[in-house]
């Protein structure tokens, strides 16, 4: 009988966690959407397409599919105006740096962006985010 | 029924061309104007200059498949299309003009120059004379557009490498720097003299100032004096979301068309043009609330137009083909906006703005538009769906305006038929 009632217990907890999952995970995304509609839109465009020669485009961008998940928090957290080429192209834009992030915030704006339009990469978890956000004092303390 | 067929596409042949001969390569134009590719896919075609020939030569802003940046085009059957493509340099930039028999093109840190022979054909491809070097380019706003006036000296602008001279640039809260440390070598127009060799910042004046960034400048023959359009600033909203919403960044600040006078300033960055309210209004980076006016020594534009659609060439009308009304008036590309996100994008378009006497009416409209291709009206969300974006514009020998795209490079030639 308390082993039935255990196994009821894990049971419920096991789709408690998917069903909390899912939930977060949709959240995840859903905040990461807003985050961009907000803060990103307005240079890299409402799909993603970035303006041509002046803002990156994120749709299509092998670097915001690769696993180089440090440099995307980074590129986040302290902006970006390093000229380097893009894909084959160069932008002449500077890109605002989002100081005030938390790791939440970073790891919902990139899940949004690495999963949507075209790209069709991994999400990003916090735990992933604060380890690049070490790195990040580091090397802006040296 | 094998007939039936041959009819079928002979009627569908027939109305093809029809419909190409009508579509005027996509354009709406005002009545009795008729539009066609000159040219199309040569590259990043920015600023264009024509010769008394007709030839037509483009500045690439990047080298195209062959490595060119200046590239030459002639219509040797002289049918309206470039039949005959050539080029040369290495350098990627946007300013290029034709001086007699001399053609200047800029990099986006200096300008040379280059011979051509009695056919138009360059003398000295690899070896131009330097005229202009050293000049700031820190990626944003880095063309250097040039102009002449009738006494063989150059205007070049120097872009400001900055959105409003914020300490740190495109950043929510950063002051605006006060004074801005950028105008002294940025921010403003440059002469030069275009007979010297080797200039740089000391050589030449520093002829206006506070002017944010221009691409689209020229000479004003009738009233002897230069005119030039400048962006105005970004992001209001986005850094200032208490004083600004969206919509209202949509439309400020103004694009400005200004005359200029030696020594003018149009006040970048303490101040941007309010086209509603038709004041200076103070930077909200240097204490505005959007409300607050500017000093009153600085310039008003002669003419000014809705946000963000970014003026890129300007062209005073000399020629005799147009109806009168565009004689001695000024054309001016507009490449279309981003900073309008998220409402949708504007201004993929040649405006006309009326000149009597040498000085504007004060009024604009729209000369060519569609160049974005969307012909059913439906707007551009973003950028990059426009097909084409407005950018060079110069005047061809029979009186025809011909206006380059730097997207993928088409070059439209527009005419007037009686
Ligand atoms: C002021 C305009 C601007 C804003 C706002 C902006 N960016 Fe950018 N972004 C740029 C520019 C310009 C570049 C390219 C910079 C360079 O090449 O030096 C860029 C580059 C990037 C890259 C690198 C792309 C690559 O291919 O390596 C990522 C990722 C990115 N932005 C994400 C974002 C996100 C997410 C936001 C919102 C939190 C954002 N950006 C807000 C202008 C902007």
């Amino acid at each position: 009988m308390g082993n039935r009632k255990i196994r009821y217990f894990i049971f419920g907890a096991v789709v408690m966690f998917l069903f909390n999952s899912i939930k977060t995970q949709a959240q995840n995304l859903e905040n990461g959407k807003k985050i961009y509609e907000t803060r990103c839109l307005v240079c890299h465009q409402a799909d993603g397409g970035g303006v041509p020669n002046m803002n990156a485009p994120l749709d299509g961008s092998t670097n915001v599919v690769s696993s180089d998940i440090g440099r995307l928090v980074k590129i986040i957290k302290n902006g970006f105006n390093e000229r380097v080429e893009l894909d084959g192209l160069y932008y002449s834009n500077s890109m605002t740096p989002n100081p005030d992030f938390t790791p939440a915030q970073i790891s919902d704006v990139l899940s949004f962006i690495r999963t949507s339009w075209s790209n069709k990469a991994s999400k990003v978890t916090i735990a992933q985010v604060q380890v690049a956000l070490k790195g990040n004092q580091k090397t802006k303390t040296k | 029924m094998k007939k039936g067929i041959y009819l079928l596409l002979l009627l569908s042949i027939s109305v093809h061309f029809l419909a190409n001969a009508q579509d005027n390569a996509g354009l709406t134009l005002p009545n009795g104007f008729k539009a066609n590719l000159f040219a199309e896919n040569i590259g990043s075609a920015r600023h264009i200059a024509i010769s008394k020939n007709g030839v037509v030569f483009a500045k690439l802003n990047r080298a195209d498949k062959q490595g060119r940046t200046i590239i030459r085009l002639a219509d040797e059957n002289k049918d309206g299309v470039s039949d005959k493509i050539t080029g040369w340099a290495n350098y990627g930039g946007t300013g290029i003009y034709l001086s007699g028999n001399a053609l200047y093109a800029s990099s986006n840190e200096a300008i040379f120059k280059y011979q051509l022979d009695a056919s138009d054909e360059v003398v000295n491809p690899l070896s131009p004379i330097t005229v202009v070097t050293g000049l700031i380019n820190r990626r944003q706003h880095e063309s250097k557009s040039i102009t002449f006036d009738k006494a063989n000296n150059i205007y070049v602008n120097i872009g400001a490498y900055s959105n409003a001279c914020q300490d740190k640039d495109r950043t929510p809260g950063a002051q605006g720097m006060m004074p801005c440390p950028i105008l002294d070598s940025a921010g403003g127009i440059w002469k030069f003299d275009a007979s010297k060799e080797n200039q740089t910042y000391g050589d030449g004046k520093r002829y206006a100032t506070g002017l944010r960034n221009v691409v689209g400048l020229d000479w004003n023959p009738q009233a002897n004096k230069l005119y030039v359009a400048q962006h105005g600033r970004d992001q209001l909203n986005t850094f200032f979301p208490s004083l600004y919403t969206d919509a209202q960044n949509a439309e400020l600040p103004a694009e400005t068309f200004y005359e200029i006078n030696e020594g003018d300033n149009a006040g970048w960055p303490y101040v941007y043009y309010d086209n509603f309210q038709h004041k200076k209004i103070v930077s909200p980076e240097y204490g505005g609330d959007g409300k607050k006016e500017g000093a009153s020594d600085i310039k008003n534009p002669a003419v000014a137009f809705p946000a963000h659609m970014a003026p890129m060439g300007v062209l005073f009308y000399t020629g005799n083909q147009f109806p009168e009304k565009y004689k001695n008036g000024a054309f001016i590309t507009f490449h279309g906006s981003w900073n309008r996100a998220p409402l949708p994008q504007e201004g993929f378009f040649v405006a006309f703005v009326p000149f009597k006497n040498g000085k504007a009416t004060g009024d604009w409209e729209i000369f060519a538009n569609g160049f974005a291709g969307t012909m059913d009206g439906t707007k551009i969300t973003s950028t990059r769906n426009a097909k084409a974006r407005p950018c060079g514009l110069a005047q061809g020998p029979d009186g025809s305006i011909y206006v380059s795209d730097d997207t993928k490079g088409s070059i439209f030639k527009i005419s007037y038929q009686k």
